[in-house]
């Protein structure tokens, strides 16, 4: 990784790191990488707005619920069949938005 | 039946239930729930107004500006009770290219005092104040609670959700889903068939911390004044805009773009909101704003002919699910839709209940109130705007063709005379490869919505 690129990482933690986020055990999205693996569109990696969706080397998809906005914009681009499996955390979890 | 809500949700047949645990249910306390949730209670029926949140508005992100003139039906001089951050007295309008800036800004001392017109608020203090209304008038708010799916009878009523508490079944006679922008509810009751899905763009957001005072020299305004500006031109072309707003001491400034736009263009979104800051006509404006907090929402802006079906048996959709906000431009508005909304909803459901009849003929007067009102009259008149607006050429050619005929008109090239205002309009219309043709159909498309 380029020093440039590991700047640019660490960027986003900082700009995520002000978010409030009540981290529920069950992840409330996950993927299906048998699908990502076959599909060629990158319209998650770019849109997802907390940069959840990480292409790997193998052409899969590395996620991770955790720090997400819950908006839908994943399941609005995405056009795998049934590549996501998208829900709502439970009540009271996930983010909570102070300046919203 | 899933038991977590999204997309996937279906609705769990049950017997009819001899008595319901409440009147009303109300999903998702932003301001159509709570508004809906108000005017129930108010009318003497019980309500309970869940929230998936922790509380009110934790999940809610906007671009920046209520516009409070429908809460004069509701609460009485609100504007000395609602959590303000600035009163807008200076809207503006730019239209850019990276290099250059248009900008239409009005100012009036009017709107600084009361009634007031529009406020900026963050979504937190704003929603907590409108659910708190409605507790104060008997609603029962239940946050940190998710509607996983519809209760549904034989004949396909809707006569309660399910929750995702332990025996979470809440049974109702009327089910009002303000459950936001994916509005799975709506969906689930079939509300959406045989409509245009997909017309939903994405909006993010930074805020950033200034002291007060430079906010006030950097704005022009005083005491607690504020500002909005829109923005055309700042997203490389994807469908959408910029916006630009003040808080007491702090501004929020973000784009809202076609997400599928993005991958085309390989941005993300936050550095197209990067990208404006960086603008000479921004910079000045947000130079040294420390990042508060960073957030995103998705927006519908299909308008009115992506709107659901608004009534069934048993069921009233109002606010984002479905699909009211306006996105027409130099009109950017959405809590106030869903304010109008949610109260036509609570008093139709209310009436409903006075009539002893939920069914969808007894519901009805919904349809009716938003119908004659600003709520559907307003996206109505306006429906083939979204169109122009997020269109190629308002979006990919116009900011620069307005941009170059200000710059033609205002460039003194002495020794050579002043052009004509239609050769020159001819002449940047040629650069920019613009048809006059095409110009002449989009001014007539937006002197008929408009005018």
């Amino acid at each position: 990784m380029s020093p440039g690129q590991s700047y640019g990482l660490q960027a986003f933690d900082d700009r995520m790191s002000t978010v409030d986020f009540d981290v529920a055990e069950r992840p409330h999205i996950t993927v299906d990488n048998d699908v990502c693996r076959s599909c060629q569109t990158t319209d998650c990696v770019y849109a997802c707005p907390a940069k959840l969706f990480v292409p790997t080397s193998d052409g899969g998809i590395l996620f991770n619920y955790e720090q997400c906005f819950e908006c839908g914009t994943c399941y609005q681009v995405c056009s795998g069949e049934n590549a996501l499996s998208w829900t709502y955390p439970d009540g009271g979890h996930g983010v909570a938005f102070r300046k919203g | 039946m899933a038991e977590h809500a999204g997309p996937g949700t279906r609705s769990a047949v049950v017997d009819t239930p001899p008595q319901r645990e409440v009147d009303v249910v109300v999903v998702g306390a932003g301001p159509a729930g709570s508004a809906a949730a108000l005017e129930v209670a108010r009318a003497g029926h019980s309500v309970v107004l869940l929230e998936r949140g922790p509380f009110p508005g934790s999940k809610n992100v906007y671009g920046g500006v209520v516009y409070g003139r429908v809460l004069d039906e509701l609460v009485p001089r609100w504007w000395e009770q609602m959590p303000v951050q600035r009163w807008v007295t200076r809207r503006s309008t730019m239209i850019m290219t990276p290099t250059q800036a248009l900008t239409v800004d009005f100012r009036t001392q009017a709107w600084g005092g009361p009634p007031y017109n529009g406020a900026t608020a963050h979504r937190c203090d704003l929603d907590g104040w409108l659910a708190g209304l409605a507790t104060e008038a008997g609603a029962t708010l239940v946050p940190s609670t998710v509607a996983t799916g519809l209760l549904r009878d034989a004949s396909g009523a809707v006569v309660g959700v399910r929750t995702d508490r332990p025996d979470g079944d809440l049974t109702a006679k009327v089910v009002i889903a303000c459950d936001g922008v994916n509005s799975f509810l709506a969906k689930e009751a079939g509300m959406f068939v045989g409509k245009p899905t997909g017309h939903v763009t994405l909006g993010v957001k930074e805020t950033l911390r200034l002291p007060r005072n430079v906010i006030d020299e950097r704005f022009g305004v005083t005491g607690q004044h504020g500002v909005d500006i829109e923005i055309l031109g700042c997203t490389r072309g994807i469908p959408g805009g910029g916006f630009l707003y003040t808080n007491l001491d702090s501004v929020s400034v973000g784009v809202v773009v076609d997400p599928h736009g993005l991958a085309a263009k390989k941005v993300r979104p936050e550095e197209l909101v990067a990208e404006l800051k960086r603008h000479p006509a921004i910079e000045p404006l947000v130079r040294g704003g420390e990042l508060l907090e960073y957030s995103a929402h998705l927006i519908p802006e299909g308008g009115y002919d992506t709107m659901p079906e608004l009534v069934t048996d048993g069921f009233l959709v109002a606010g984002d699910a479905a699909a009211m906000c306006l996105a027409a431009g130099i009109w950017l508005e959405g809590v106030n839709f869903a304010i109008g909304a949610g109260m036509y909803a609570g008093r139709a459901a209310a009436d409903a209940l006075a009539a002893k009849d939920t069914s969808k003929s007894g519901l009805a007067s919904y349809q009716r109130m938003v119908d004659e009102s600003f709520v559907l009259g307003d996206h109505r008149k306006l429906r083939r705007v979204p169109g122009l607006v997020l269109g190629q050429r308002m979006q990919q050619e116009y900011p620069a063709v307005l941009c170059d005929l200000a710059q033609g008109l205002f460039q003194v090239d002495n020794p050579r005379p002043k052009p004509g205002l239609l050769k020159l309009i001819r002449r940047v219309l040629k650069w920019h490869g613009v048809k006059t043709r095409d110009v002449l159909s989009d001014a007539l498309t937006g002197v008929r919505s408009f005018g």
